[in-house]
């Protein structure tokens, strides 16, 4: 079979471009705003997408998606729900891969094999678990590469090189580096740092690293391109949502809007 | 009498597996367990306990693992420790029985471990003095705590105030209003308390940004939370610090009556204060012990926060646990009259107390936690703590069905001041 992540990157490669990788909340602000969203973000340039699952209580993530999380939970927004979009978004997009992201505690409610077997199913390609880190992730990992999803990882600036070789161990698909301290929408971005930091990580690992937290700018997008494999935005996007609730056409337009500036500053 | 089973080789700890698909522990065989290996190496209390944190804190997390393993054993910070807890906390708290209240309810003889005549007025400061020494030692100028009671709020700001330190806490909107009079404390002793608006503003929520705050601020700051919960060494580490309460009440106790008790109750909201009895007794497997946790308006309702009686394993907060989620598996919003039990998770530790039927899950509601509160106050002429009140309620179950000379150890963990307010507001009475 093969995989939707590693064909999109080795296109990358070969186009010489990088990956611009949203990030959007499912069900927020409603249910049947989200696969309209996700094609809009693919005409607009996007190369993977991340779907959150939301969480009652997203712990690392700043004010901004915690919001995103409530509104989507006012419609009680599930796993089985956000299953069902992918599902949907499948019909008429084969191609684009996604990755959910989200916390444990949703996914294991669900089950770990139930949730593998349904992702795989409607075409899910990976899965970030913000809060399992390796040491805890064995059981998950094991059911994940029985469905050929992969587990997505997370790097920090804190994270040591000892630990850098273990998370590119066990990660596949691509792995996640967290641009700053600090929680999600925090602002203060240092390029030569990342740059530095990514650098360092490729040493260890041939995966793609997508660098996020930080980036909200076509600017910000095309100085984070230059020194990593992709971009991920996630804050910018849904702040359009909680500036316009409910508004389907601005919203879509806005973060359409927002998306291909970034790719036409990535690629120039 | 009991039997005391220590590192042994065949002890059958590796029948306690971390498998989330196969942990039922209903055959284990109580007397092979060494509880001293509790949790294992990575925080592990079987399936419960670990280190579900994200990248973010990882390495703030292991710094402050490595910094607890290698003060731990060394002895000038136990004397350290063990400086503040006699002549700053005023340790060994007493074991005082109720001899009243006993005859009154005509069976066992009750004894309260009076926590509450601490510095501070609960068992919290046990904790975070243990705590903020580690910070000093680590070189963090600066410490932040969740609070919901306020109580453990309190105890941080105290001890940030005796050693030097900045402290910051967060504090739920809700707990903010119903526990004024400690926010004012902890303003008084130099604190910064942060009202937390976000989800079901409660102790939850304000753990949430606590975590948020320290990932931002992992340089300068040291997050000490307030029970033993949390990813590892979390829940070890304040364990440990709390213990002291059942080694000393073990001591006083065997003085006292001149022998072990037959029961130990203590209220359970995260579980600092009911570990902190109970782990010394772990290996005395004739003495009962009853997690008394607050089933508020009755356990039918849902409007409870009755964690270990009715929920299932969940991951909240760094660690797996018992925890109160919907089927979606979002956290629910747990509900209590008392604001320091009103936590949606417990402890690991008691979790896996619990499956191994080591301990046992009970509850009492708001309406006989007030009794209990009452009755103490105008039969032994001690205020409680409404999160105590609750292990009063239990004992007042519990002592009747038991003989004259048989023993209860209840942990008083906290005097009631605090709670004046919503006391008499139920009685219409506006302080
Ligand atoms: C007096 C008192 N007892 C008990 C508790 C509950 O916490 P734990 O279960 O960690 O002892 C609190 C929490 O604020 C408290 O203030």
């Amino acid at each position: 079979m093969s995989n939707r992540l590693k064909d999109c990157f080795a296109a990358l490669e070969k186009n010489n471009k990088k990956a611009l990788i949203p990030y959007v909340t499912a069900g927020d602000s409603n249910k049947s705003i989200t696969v309209p969203l996700m094609h809009r973000m693919v005409e607009a340039g996007a190369d993977v997408i991340e779907l959150g699952i939301p969480f009652s209580d997203p712990m690392a993530d700043g004010p901004t998606i915690q919001l995103a999380c409530e509104r989507a939970l006012v419609h009680h927004t599930s796993v089985a729900d956000v299953i069902e979009m992918v599902k949907a978004f499948r019909q008429s997009n084969t191609e684009t891969p996604i990755v959910l992201m989200g916390y444990l505690n949703p996914v294991e409610s669900f089950g770990y094999e139930n949730f593998a077997k349904a992702a795989a199913e409607v075409g899910i390609d990976g899965l970030l678990t913000v809060d399992l880190p390796p040491e805890e992730s064995e059981q998950m990992s094991q059911v994940l590469g029985k469905y050929d999803i992969d587990p997505i990882f997370l790097l920090s600036p804190t994270t040591t090189e000892e630990r850098i070789k273990r998370i590119a161990n066990a990660g596949s698909g691509y792995l996640y580096y967290v641009s700053l301290k600090g929680v999600t929408g925090s602002s203060i971005l240092n390029v030569d740092e990342v740059s530095e930091k990514v650098t360092a990580i490729k040493s260890h690992t041939h995966l793609p690293v997508g660098v996020g937290f930080g980036i909200k700018d076509a600017d910000s997008a095309a100085a984070i391109s230059e020194v990593s494999d992709g971009v991920i935005v996630g804050s910018a996007i849904v702040k359009i949502i909680e500036n316009n609730p409910d508004d389907t056409d601005t919203i879509l337009d806005q973060i359409g809007a927002l998306l291909k500036s970034m790719r036409t500053a990535m690629d120039a | 009498m009991s039997s005391v089973m220590k590192t042994d080789s065949t002890n059958c700890n590796s029948e306690i597996k971390n498998d989330i698909t196969d942990h039922d522990l209903s055959g284990i065989d109580l007397s092979k367990v060494d509880w001293s290996q509790l949790p294992d190496e990575n925080g592990h209390f079987g399936i419960y306990g670990g280190r579900f944190a994200s990248e973010t804190l990882i390495e703030a997390i292991q710094e402050l693992d490595d910094a607890y393993k290698l003060l731990q054993n060394d002895p000038s910070f136990q004397a350290a420790m063990d400086d503040d807890l006699r002549y700053y906390v005023g340790r060994p708290s007493p074991l005082y029985h109720a001899e009243r209240w006993s005859k009154e309810l005509g069976g066992a003889q009750i004894y309260l471990k009076r926590e509450d005549l601490n510095h501070t007025g609960a068992h919290k400061i046990n904790n975070t003095i243990g705590q903020a020494l580690l910070a000093k030692h680590m070189g963090k100028p600066r410490i932040i705590a969740e609070t919901g009671a306020g109580q453990h709020g309190v105890a941080s700001a105290t001890i940030a105030a005796r050693l030097g330190l900045e402290c910051v806490v967060y504090m739920g909107e809700k707990d903010v209003e119903r526990q004024k009079q400690n926010v004012y404390r902890m303003r008084l002793l130099g604190a910064e308390v942060r009202p937390v608006s976000s989800g079901s503003k409660t102790l939850k929520d304000a753990l949430n940004e606590a975590m948020r705050d320290w990932v931002t601020n992992v340089d300068n700051t040291f997050y000490c939370i307030g029970t033993v919960a949390g990813p590892h060494p979390y829940p070890k580490m304040v364990r440990n610090f709390q213990a002291i309460i059942g080694r000393e009440a073990k001591q006083q106790c065997l003085e006292q009556t001149g022998r072990l008790p037959d029961a130990l109750v203590a209220c359970v909201g995260g579980g600092s204060n009911a570990i902190g009895l109970f782990h010394e007794f772990l290996p005395d497997l004739d003495v009962d012990i009853y997690s008394v946790e607050p089933a508020g308006m009755g356990l039918d309702t849902g409007e409870h926060a009755a964690t270990l009686s009715t929920a299932k394993p969940g991951v909240l907060h760094g660690n797996r646990m018992y925890l109160m989620a919907d089927d979606n598996g979002q956290v629910i919003e747990p509900y209590s009259i008392s604001a320091g039990l009103d936590y949606p998770g417990v402890g690991p530790e008691h979790c896996l107390l619990i499956d191994m039927g080591r301990a046992n899950a009970v509850s009492v509601t708001d309406a006989e936690s007030l009794e209990g509160f009452h009755d103490l106050c105008r039969i032994e002429g001690i205020i409680p703590a409404l999160e105590s009140a609750h292990a009063l309620a239990y004992v007042k179950k519990l002592a009747p069905t038991m003989d004259k000379d048989q023993t209860i150890v209840v942990n008083l963990s906290g005097r009631g001041d605090k709670d004046l307010n919503t006391v008499a507001a139920l009685e219409g009475i506006t302080i």
